[in-house]
């Protein structure tokens, strides 16, 4: 902290309200503004370092070939990703149909009939602690349910569970968010023509609100298709074609994630491609939900 | 209910190890499947010291860039842009990180660490020689993976205080630092605390990519440079091949790890609520 006493000696002098450069405050102040301006570039730089090395790396690997073909075997040349790309289709869609209504619904019920009450604010603030459980406990809580019970052991199904319960804090937030952004005008508008409350939500409040859930169901979906952890032993995975629900299944971040750490070059190459596109989706889908959202306001 | 769900599930999965081991589970550092006796010292103090040292680099980091991007320094729409681009970094899949942290983080890494062991191995935190994986580039990545949790939550409590307090400031002749560290900073200061624990949770709870740069020895060092291991990077790698009481032991240290991140992120819950209630 400078000393700033000097500075009101001649404090009522019409020059005490000149610009002194040499001053200890101005000093302090441009050391201190360089200092902040370092920490942004600093938070910056690992951005543009891995969506450089990802583009880099693994641009020389996107082609046909990475989209249809499996996997190859270690030491051999060619191969693809196909068999990942197609089980994070299916796990992901799998999450999404068990998240997506559990997720609105209970929205609805937070945002529409129970609005302020005292359950409402416990449920959020379960939402919101449950918004910040490491994926990894996902993956052990359908391990416990789901895989050692034998209900479906691993497969494609567990794995979707695991990652519905990493989406629906989401959907459940920004559902909410949406719904509280309808103008209460529209709703007693509805009232008022004779609707139900049900009739008012299914058939006004939702679809006025619609755009908005939409962006958070994506974003949910983009964030989900990243997520490693809660598939490692949940959905396993597999070297073939996803062969049934019920079965082992390959995804795109596990892939990422095993072809990472074997010594053979063909493969790491293949973990930079599959980094790739799982960046793109991720980059892609955050940037079109915020010019969404800008247009919007 | 669902969250309830979770506790009950991993806890039941739990309770033959808990009657095996006890509390005791919980302060031995021995891990070993073939003996089938299993303590999580390692793997909390692991958890900890990762996340902890995660924070100190990363706090100084997010709140400085929170200040920047808060005042008006640079143009409202680049600041824009640059709040975006950090954000963006918290969107990045953490296998990918991962991935990146082990060609391009630890090549890069490996003569700073051997320097740091040549010239201060005399002090405990550097007495190991440097193996490549370890606590230290770990702490880097969770560094980089916290610091927009950081910096958003930062720059937006400070962007919500009232602008009084601010014009009161500079109107008694503060400078504009002077402004910030007395008067802005105190002011913020419990949302940024909220945010940091926040931080510390995800931290805690981080895995792939600090699976796959901690090395995953079950060991106790006091060395950064040393491999480590966390409850969470224990989890995925022994899971899917663990059978009998190690699933039970592994359902253990879940538990204790979901405790932890409870513990942490209430307590952030609370500090948040706190500052919207003051300011609202």
């Amino acid at each position: 902290m400078p000393d700033d006493a000097t500075e009101s000696d001649n404090f009522f002098e019409p020059s005490s309200l000149d610009r002194r450069p040499g001053s200890a405050r101005f000093i302090f102040n441009l050391i201190m503004t360089v200092l902040a301006a370092l920490c942004t570039i600093l938070a910056i730089i690992p951005l543009v370092a891995v969506l450089f090395y990802v583009l880099f790396q693994g641009g020389q690997r996107i082609d046909i070939a990475l989209l249809t073909q499996l996997p190859p075997p270690p030491l051999a040349e060619g191969g693809g990703l196909g068999n990942a790309l197609l089980g994070t289709l299916i796990i992901v869609g799998i999450a999404t149909l068990i998240s997506v209504p559990c997720g609105i619904l209970a929205a609805v019920y937070l945002s529409e009939y129970a609005l302020g009450s005292q359950l409402t604010q416990t449920i959020q603030f379960a939402t919101n602690v449950l918004s910040g459980v490491p994926s990894i406990i996902a993956g052990v809580f359908v391990y416990g349910l789901l895989v050692v019970t034998g209900l479906t052991g691993y497969s494609a199904v567990a794995g979707g569970t695991a990652l519905s319960i990493l989406m629906i804090p989401t959907i459940i937030r920004t559902t909410d968010e949406a719904l509280q952004l309808v103008p209460q005008d529209v709703r007693f508008a509805a009232f008022g023509v004779g609707a139900t409350p049900s009739q008012c939500i299914i058939k006004i409040v939702l679809p006025a609100a619609l755009p908005s859930i939409i962006t958070g169901i994506v974003l949910a979906i983009a964030r989900a298709s990243g997520e490693t952890a809660p598939l490692i032993f949940t959905a396993l995975n597999s070297s073939f074609w996803p062969s049934g629900l019920f079965q082992p299944i390959a995804s795109l971040s596990v892939s990422v994630y095993n072809f990472a750490l074997v010594p053979f070059e063909n493969q790491q190459e293949l973990a930079w491609a599959g980094s790739l596109i799982l960046v793109l989706l991720v980059v892609i889908t955050s940037i079109v939900a915020r010019l969404v959202t800008l247009q919007k306001n | 209910m669902l969250l309830a769900m979770i506790v009950l599930v991993v806890a039941i999965q739990a309770w033959p190890a808990f009657q095996t081991f006890g509390l005791g589970f919980v302060y031995q550092p021995v891990w070993n499947p073939v003996t089938d006796t299993y303590g999580a010292l390692s793997m909390i103090y692991g958890t900890l010291m990762s996340a902890l040292m995660a924070l100190l680099i990363a706090v100084p980091l997010g709140v400085g860039a929170a200040i920047f991007l808060s005042e008006n320094f640079i143009p409202l729409p680049i600041r824009k842009v640059l709040i975006f681009l950090i954000e963006l970094l918290a969107a990045i899949p953490s296998v990918v990180y991962g991935l990146w942290g082990i060609f391009v983080l630890i090549p890069l890494y490996r003569p700073w660490a051997s320097w740091l062991h040549v010239n201060f191995g005399w002090m405990p935190l550097f007495n190991t020689p440097p193996v490549g994986p370890g606590m230290l580039p770990a702490a880097l990545v969770l560094a980089i993976m916290i610091l927009p949790i950081i910096t958003a939550i930062s720059t937006d409590s400070l962007v919500a205080l009232p602008s009084d307090l601010r014009q009161a400031a500079l109107s008694v002749g503060a400078s504009r630092w002077r402004t910030i560290l007395t008067v802005l900073l105190p002011a913020a200061i419990s949302g940024i605390g909220g945010g940091v624990m926040l931080a510390l949770g995800r931290a805690m709870g981080e895995t792939m990519a600090v699976t796959m740069l901690i090395g995953n020895a079950n060991q106790l060092s006091v060395s950064v440079l040393a491999p480590a291991n966390t409850i969470a990077s224990l989890l995925a790698n022994q899971f899917a091949e663990s059978r009998g009481l190690q699933v039970s032991a592994l359902m253990y240290a879940a538990f204790v790890l979901i405790i932890m991140i409870l513990v942490v992120n209430i307590l952030a819950q609370m500090i948040v609520g706190k500052i919207r209630a003051k300011y609202q």
